[in-house]
């Protein structure tokens, strides 16, 4: 009944919109990345009880989102990788960033409890390029004194759909590695270099194989490493310091940021500086045109977000994601969002 | 005649006439909305592969030629050629061809000659509920059943059998992980094999009685029957079966991304993992622009002609072997 409901609303609602008599709240549409959508979601459930406007946000990957929002068949766009300032000057396009995460090596070896064994970011990219290709290797015996490293080949997993969550994965690896910047590169996907890669569909597909597969090394979202409680390992900053994952270390990342360094806040928060912070942190951004077509619309989403950076902070916790500080939303909305002419 | 007589038939006449005006008319309705149907059919099939020439045109305008043996696929330099996916989708469909068919064929043989016949209908039954199981379900069957087995059971042994030896030892190289082009190639086996069973179970069944019992009647034994009397017989239908299986194989998507690997890089053992035209299609698409995606359509339009090359030379095949008969 509801599902029906729904649909016959939302059906009303192309019809007005394609009229464009938009008399009364039509839902916000946005579509992109799909590393933010669980919280997206969830802001849109809560929104939607609170102020009865919905959101439709569908999750057709980072890339999807930016076509979208060129092709102006939705309201904003959402992406993990930012686009660059000339970029969203010929689009007429504003960008800002509504929420932050990370992304965490696993691995699958016995014996280890999860966060027990530590690497930098020069020997995962080494491992990622199938030049360390044991788990006894003289790099990782170094980094672990005291730990029986076993003599276990090891198998290296990654994303075989392209995705935001390898775009942060290899931008952090091209940060600390001239290799693999020059070998690789960063991409929402690349061309995988070890002889062991193999390619999982998902953060889902991913978690399965470094599961399945013993001596296997994969990379995903941080709330999937809680989810599936995987073996994860403690990284070394830019500050030299090993950390773990949580949302505590996102933000110290997000802290030291300088978002107003680069046009349209798109700065990389890899390898960020602080005694805390977790090397491989990232933001996902949302896409909106400058002069909106419907500014009744574009207005809605801003009021949704407005919304969100409010009230959602406790439900973005609960997902293992990292709310913007407080300074940085209102920065957002008298540098960024003014900029929209309503 | 009276004229009343000659009003009535008149009257008749013309009332068959209007019948059979009308039914003129159906039959011309029927006829033009039928051809209606089926140009349509034509008309998408066009239309399909328009938009993938279409969509595919700046790759072959980058690349040229190139594009269908050049072996890269690097996204970030935008350096494209389709003979990695292209290999792994002839090698896993190859592969799950050579194990499905040879047991198809057991498989039907038995229902058809020599099953006991009250196994025949729940043994048949359940090969065509084989048939209908989801590709999805295969995917999952093979990566958490089937390759964990697979890995310890098949790959262990055989590489350290394999891996002192000179020469054939780094074909058996690699990681064991139960996943790749191999493993790949069997979880299809699974798949197309039902497919091809019933089908040649189906055209097993229609070679006459009489031939049959003939054959047996001269004292063929029951694989002489086969061989001489059913399969020249069945010949087209088999070839027909395989072909479907093989169309199956060759487009299948979900079961062989979850087992294949989907590594950009050409197999260098039998363990290697892969990738097949329809997973890069099913992986990349959501995040591909520009060339990438374009790169992708040329993919797309590479399996559309491959399909359809392997259905012509099937059809050619049978066509010559009739002529050599002289059907």
């Amino acid at each position: 009944m509801n599902g029906k409901r729904h649909f016959l609303k939302s059906l009303a609602a192309l019809a007005l919109s394609a009229s464009a008599l938009n008399a009364w709240a039509a839902d916000i549409t946005g579509a992109g990345a799909t590393f933010p959508f669980p919280i997206y979601a969830k802001w849109a459930e809560a929104y939607k009880a609170a102020s009865g406007v919905g959101l439709n946000y569908q999750s057709i990957g980072s890339s999807g989102g930016i076509r979208q929002i060129r092709a102006k068949t939705v309201t904003f766009g959402a992406t993990d990788a930012p686009l660059k300032g000339d970029e969203l000057d010929k689009d007429g396009l504003i960008q800002f960033p509504a929420i932050i995460g990370g992304t965490v090596p696993v691995i699958n070896l016995d014996g280890f409890k999860p966060g027990e064994l530590r690497i930098t970011g020069t020997v995962l990219a080494d491992i990622y390029l199938g030049v360390i290709k044991n788990w006894n290797d003289p790099q990782l015996v170094a980094l672990n004194p005291g730990k029986n490293l076993p003599n276990q080949a090891i198998t290296v997993v990654h994303r075989a759909d392209g995705s935001g969550t390898t775009f942060n994965f290899t931008d952090y690896l091209s940060t600390v590695s001239k290799t693999w910047a020059e070998k690789v590169g960063k991409n929402a996907a690349v061309k995988w270099p070890a002889d062991t890669s193999v390619g999982g569909k998902g953060n889902e597909g991913v978690a399965a194989n470094v599961n399945r597969v013993k001596g296997a090394i994969g990379y995903v979202e941080y709330a999937y490493v809680k989810k599936n409680n995987m073996n994860f390992l403690q990284m070394q900053n830019a500050d030299g310091k090993y950390v773990s994952p949580d949302d505590l270390t996102f933000a110290a990342a997000a802290a030291g940021a300088d978002w107003f360094a680069v046009p349209g806040m798109g700065i990389s928060m890899v390898n960020a500086k602080g005694a805390t912070a977790w090397p491989i942190s990232t933001a996902s951004f949302i896409l909106m045109y400058k002069e909106p077509g419907d500014k009744a619309a574009s207005q809605n989403a801003l009021k949704f977000f407005d919304w969100a950076f409010k009230n959602g902070r406790k439900m973005a916790e609960e997902l293992d994601y990292v709310p913007l500080p407080d300074a940085l939303t209102q920065q957002i909305r008298q540098r960024v969002w003014s900029q929209i002419k309503h | 005649m009276s004229p009343a007589q000659d009003s009535a038939t008149r009257s008749t006449a013309k009332e068959v006439l209007s019948i059979a005006r009308q039914q003129r008319l159906q039959d011309f309705l029927f006829h033009r909305v039928t051809q209606f149907f089926s140009l349509l059919v034509l008309v998408a099939l066009l239309g399909i592969m328009g938009s993938l020439v279409y969509n595919a045109w700046p790759t072959f305008e980058a690349m040229g030629g190139r594009f269908f043996w050049h072996v890269e696929w690097d996204i970030v330099n935008e350096d494209f050629g389709a003979a990695i996916a292209v290999i792994g989708t002839l090698l896993s469909a190859s592969i799950a061809l050579l194990l499905a068919v040879p047991l198809a064929f057991g498989v039907a043989v038995f229902l058809t000659e020599t099953c006991p016949p009250w196994l025949r209908r729940p043994l048949g039954t359940a090969i065509e509920l084989l048939a209908a199981v989801p590709s999805i379900i295969y995917g999952m069957f093979g990566l958490f059943v089937f390759a964990p087995l697979f890995a310890d059971y098949v790959q262990m042994p055989l590489k350290s059998l394999m891996s002192g030896m000179p020469l054939v030892g780094s074909l058996f190289g690699g990681a064991t992980n139960g996943m790749g082009i191999l493993a790949a190639g069997i979880v299809l086996a699974f798949m197309v094999l039902p497919f091809i069973a019933a089908v040649m179970r189906d055209v097993f069944e229609i070679t006459p009685a009489i031939l049959r019992e003939s054959a047996y009647g001269l004292g063929c034994t029951t694989w002489e029957v086969v061989r001489e009397v059913v399969l020249p017989y069945t010949q087209k239908g088999v070839v027909g079966g395989i072909m479907l299986g093989l169309g199956r194989a060759l487009g299948e998507t979900m079961a062989v991304t979850f087992v294949i690997g989907n590594a950009n890089r050409l197999p260098t053992s039998v363990f290697s993992p892969g990738t097949s035209i329809a997973s890069v299609l099913a992986n990349e698409f959501g995040e591909a622009q520009g060339l990438h995606f374009s790169a992708l359509f040329a993919l797309g339009l590479l399996l559309f002609i491959i399909t359809f090359v392997v259905l012509a030379a099937a059809k050619t095949l049978i066509l010559r072997a009739e002529k050599a008969k002289g059907l």
